[in-house]
């Protein structure tokens, strides 16, 4: 523990959120919330499929990949069949409800109260043919990747 | 209980404390020394807001040996997540534990 004190503590992070499955957006969720719990000031910027998880209408059906994921441990076609991606969601979610992990939603709004501000990827809105009012409404603002990296001086970058 | 790794002196009264500098004895606390603590950290006047988290802190790590999940706590303590963050700015579990004379919390969220 001693050796750490030689190193500057972390003070900010901006973490990217880039996919849109569970296990793409829970652990960026998990570690925003974190550094606020540990009075580290955060950004979260949704780019790509990520922004599903702030997208009103998208972020309640958020499923668990079970294709092209290795560590589900099932073959392919097991995994693409119809309603096997919604039980493994099911499953999971069962578990993390029991850590006291909350739903996207619900989590979405704890760590914007908790003062982690929440930006939507200028270029994928555009890609994607969104407005602001698509998205729920802790989403701060649209952010260029220019605006990003201003919102991010002084703070550790984590893509995820 | 974890062992003490140095002592620090609360109101004239010398005291067990861990690595994260929190009390180790939980017979040492109370409601004075909690006052104490706190403006150590930088809050000078426990509100009965402040109190609501303390004791509910208190009695959940007496029921289960850990500090609750803010989740947990905002929903059950009647303070909610920005009132929690006001009250206890820079890091609210772990300066609400602090103050209540528990260690740092073990969970994630």
């Amino acid at each position: 523990m001693d050796k750490l004190q030689e190193y500057e503590p972390v003070k900010k992070v901006s973490i990217i959120i880039s996919k849109g499955s569970l296990d793409g957006i829970y652990p960026g969720l998990i570690m925003a919330n974190g550094a606020r719990m540990e009075g580290i000031d955060a950004n979260l910027f949704f780019t790509f499929f990520g922004m599903e998880a702030i997208i009103d209408k998208k972020m309640d059906h958020i499923k668990v990949a079970t294709v092209g994921n290795p560590a589900m441990h099932m073959p392919t076609m097991v995994g693409a069949i119809p309603g096997i991606s919604a039980f493994a969601t099911h499953m999971m979610s069962k578990e993390m409800e029991k850590l006291d992990i909350p739903p996207v939603r619900e989590f979405i709004e704890m760590v914007h109260d908790a003062g982690c501000k929440i930006y939507a990827c200028k270029a994928s809105v555009d890609m994607f043919h969104l407005k602001k009012e698509d998205f729920c409404k802790q989403v701060d603002d649209i952010l260029t990747v220019g605006d990003f990296y201003g919102i991010s001086a002084g703070a550790n970058i984590i893509f995820t | 209980m974890t062992n003490a790794i140095a002592t620090i002196e609360i109101l004239g009264k010398s005291m067990g404390v861990d690595a994260d500098g929190n009390l180790v004895n939980m017979g040492d606390w109370n409601e004075e020394i909690a006052r104490e603590i706190a403006r150590i950290e930088g809050i000078e006047n426990l509100t009965e807001k402040h109190w609501a988290v303390i004791n509910y802190m208190r009695r959940i790590f007496a029921e289960t040996g850990d500090a609750p999940s803010i989740r947990k706590l905002t929903k059950e303590s009647g303070v909610d997540t920005k009132e929690l963050y006001a009250l206890f700015p820079k890091g609210p579990a772990k300066k609400a534990a602090r103050i209540a004379g528990l260690p740092k919390p073990k969970g994630c969220i």
